[in-house]
């Protein structure tokens, strides 16, 4: 089977791009990982199509079926590209709303596990407060009031946006 | 007979889809919708019922959308297994939604919202069918996006804060999971040229082993996330709890059981007998006891049942690992006992939750007294899932142990042995739950401490509100004793059920029937095909 080698280049791009973004505990990076990582799907699922021929209509019934393009990948191909569009439409309207109601652009630790580290870390210790537990993600020694650290994060907002 | 049969099976997905519509034109009625959502699914259900018995009369349905034949069309495949997990999630599905329509009456539709709660809920069902009747890969992945993005949906229903937070985690998961499907199915798609369950079951032996153990370790990848097997399970407790409660007994019936089941058919179709089920038995195992480890460390009964969830997963993971039908009827028994015992635990985690304002048996307790119907319907689905006789779990137990047992090597006999203390596990942390919140009285909360509270890990406030204990409509506490009876009805008929999970099991020993039932004339030649169309 041969194959575009300029496709091949061009996918293993994306998704390595593609994953190194969705790493990141950024949502809005996580989403567009995401975005590259299913365009590079989609290469990879035309790349199995083989090599490319003539339109796959039956015009002329005496042609040769291989010399025809393979065309289920591109069908295959249309329904992942419209489930990827919907689900980003959703992750977009997810991480607007959790900008609205947190202000954190962020994939958050769950606040059990956090409970649980703080516990095994501070057993001989006095018990955590549970503000200290719902504060983990914030860099260390950033010890500010909440409405200051409101403005540092819009201001990080805006220059993202 | 069969051709009656076949026109059923597109209805299961046409009428929630149908349904789906029809209730978002009438979203300004919430009783129109709440009237359309329930016979819907009603029907939905009887269908389910006689495809099963049609099945299992007169064997596997294959329907070829449109007419097309075999490979070149869409084909939908109901065998015993797609059959029987069609009723029982329907049974799941509208036990689950006769609860929500009770807590939505009382609640002023608070906890299900507006008018996208049921459309979105049709179409988790019609999803959740699609998978079961698909019969090729693709129709597969096209019925886990269409039940993953209604689940989304549901899962940050409201939009509350925390459900976002469990929400984004997710969906993350999610979308990571069905890309690697899609990767896995265009190298299926390149390395044997067709989607079809069967042709690739043809083909497979063709090419070379190490290539057939590259597609089976992606497609297992991306199942495992969806069926929270360990270590690919992280993402399971921490989301499932804060949903709503109906959402979250939904979810926790069914969706990873549908993990589970994709597994199934890639175990035994496409790839039967390889050289990776010890390592599959392995993972089985962590999966059985990293579960039950954590449920025992927690302190929410939400997420002691999340953990539990996980560590049952290990079973159904062990009896396809086994790869003799034995193992597979086991399995698909133990599928349908979890789907039903594990919602109606949920389920009565939600009662709880109205009866005493909180899920967390470090601050409820005293609700044998003050709620002895709730603590009867957590107390029977408890001890089922416990595996205490006669109840359907140790049925399922016992005839996975069974088919371990008769693997006969050491490896069999040390999950054998793992099993059955993760089932002692679960019974602990579960009579933990009994204990505190329902045996304890409301006076000893207030003191606080109880030895068995000890290393218990409480959430922080922010997680776990403390709302209001409220009154609970008798919707609620109907269908929940519905969910227990027929958990009861799996115990009191599990001869002819078994049956049917033995029969299903045969069934899928070796690809060999689910390719004769799609290709009864072998399989069907390119040329043949044009040929016939430029006939027409």
């Amino acid at each position: 089977m041969t194959i575009n080698l300029t496709l091949v280049i061009v996918m293993a791009v994306l998704y390595a791009c593609g994953i190194y973004l969705m790493l990141e505990r950024s949502l809005t990076r996580v989403v567009l990982g995401f975005l590259l990582v299913g365009n590079a799907t989609n290469l990879l699922i035309i790349l199995m199509a083989g090599p490319t021929g003539i339109a796959p209509i039956v015009e002329d019934p005496a042609a040769d079926p291989s010399q025809y393009t393979d065309p289920l990948p591109q069908a295959l191909l249309l329904t992942a590209i419209v489930i990827t569009f919907a689900v980003s439409a959703f992750m977009l309207a997810l991480i607007y709303r959790s900008w609205r109601l947190a202000n954190a652009d962020d994939v958050s630790d769950d606040a059990d596990d956090v409970a649980l580290r703080e516990r095994a870390e501070s057993v001989l210790l006095e018990e955590t407060s549970p503000d200290e537990a719902t504060t983990e993600f914030l860099p260390d020694g950033l010890d500010v009031d909440p409405a200051s650290l409101d403005e540092a994060q819009g201001r990080q907002g805006g220059e993202r946006a | 007979m069969i051709d009656l049969l076949g026109a059923l099976v597109p209805l299961t997905v046409i009428i929630p889809l149908f349904a789906a519509g029809l209730t978002l034109v009438v979203g300004r009625r919430p009783r129109a919708q709440r009237i359309i959502a329930v016979i819907a699914l009603a029907v939905v259900l009887a269908i389910g019922v006689a495809l099963l018995l049609g099945v299992d009369d007169a064997g596997t349905v294959v329907v070829e959308v449109g007419s097309w034949p075999a490979p070149f069309g869409i084909v939908l495949v109901v065998d015993r297994l797609s059959a029987l997990m069609v009723v029982v999630s329907a049974i799941v599905l509208l036990a689950v939604l006769v609860f929500s329509i009770g807590q939505g009456l009382a609640d002023g539709d608070d906890e299900t919202p507006v008018s996208i709660y049921y459309p979105t809920y049709l179409i988790l069902t019609a999803g959740v069918m699609i998978a079961f009747i698909a019969g090729d890969l693709f129709n597969l992945y096209v019925g886990f996006e269409v039940l993953l993005v209604a689940s989304y949906v549901l899962i940050t229903l409201g939009g509350t804060e925390s459900r976002i937070r469990a929400g984004v985690t997710y969906v993350v998961v999610s979308l990571v999971s069905s890309l690697l499907f899609l990767a896995s199915i265009a190298m299926v798609y390149g390395a044997l040229g067709t989607v079809n369950l069967a042709q690739i079951a043809i083909r497979i032996q063709d090419i070379p082993v190490d290539t057939q153990i590259v597609l089976h370790v992606m497609l297992l990848v991306a199942f495992g996330i969806k069926a929270a097997v360990f270590p690919l399970s992280f993402w399971l407790p921490d989301s499932y709890p804060s949903a709503p409660a109906p959402v979250t007994a939904a979810f926790a019936g069914l969706l990873t059981k549908i993990g589970v089941y994709a597994i199934i058919r890639v175990e035994t179709v496409i790839f039967p007998g390889t050289e990776l089920n010890p390592a599959l038995m392995i993972l089985a195992l962590l999966t059985m006891v990293v579960g039950a480890l954590g449920a025992v460390a927690q302190a929410d009964i939400k997420r002691i049942l999340s953990f539990t969830l996980v560590s049952h997963i290990g079973y159904m993971i062990l009896g396809v690992a086994l790869g003799t039908a034995e193992g597979t009827a086991a399995a698909v028994y133990y599928i349908a006992h979890h789907i039903v015992v594990q919602t109606t635990l949920f389920l009565a985690a939600g009662l709880i939750e109205r009866e005493a304002g909180s899920t967390s048996i470090s601050r409820i307790g005293g609700l044998l007294a003050s709620a002895p119907l709730v603590a009867l319907l957590f107390f029977i689905p408890a001890l089922n899932l416990g595996g205490i006789p006669p109840f359907s779990g140790f049925i399922g137990k016992l005839a996975l142990f069974q088919a371990t047992a008769e693997q006969g090597d050491a490896l069999a006999y040390i999950l054998l042995g793992g099993g059955a203390l993760v089932s002692l596990l679960t019974l602990y942390a579960l009579v933990r739950v009994w204990n505190l919140a329902f045996w304890r009285g409301a006076d000893e909360v207030e003191r606080g401490s109880s030895r068995l509270l000890k290393h218990v890990n409480e959430a922080p406030l922010s997680t776990s509100t403390v709302s209001e204990a409220r009154t609970t409509p008798r919707l609620m506490t109907a269908s929940t004793a519905g969910m227990v009876i027929v958990s009861v009805a799996l115990t009191v008929f599990a001869g002819p059920l078994y049956g049917i999970a033995e029969r299903a099991g045969e069934n899928l020993d070796g690809p060999d029937r689910y390719v004769l039932s799609v290709f009864p004339q072998g399989e069907p030649s390119i040329d043949r095909v044009i040929e016939g169309v430029l006939e027409q």
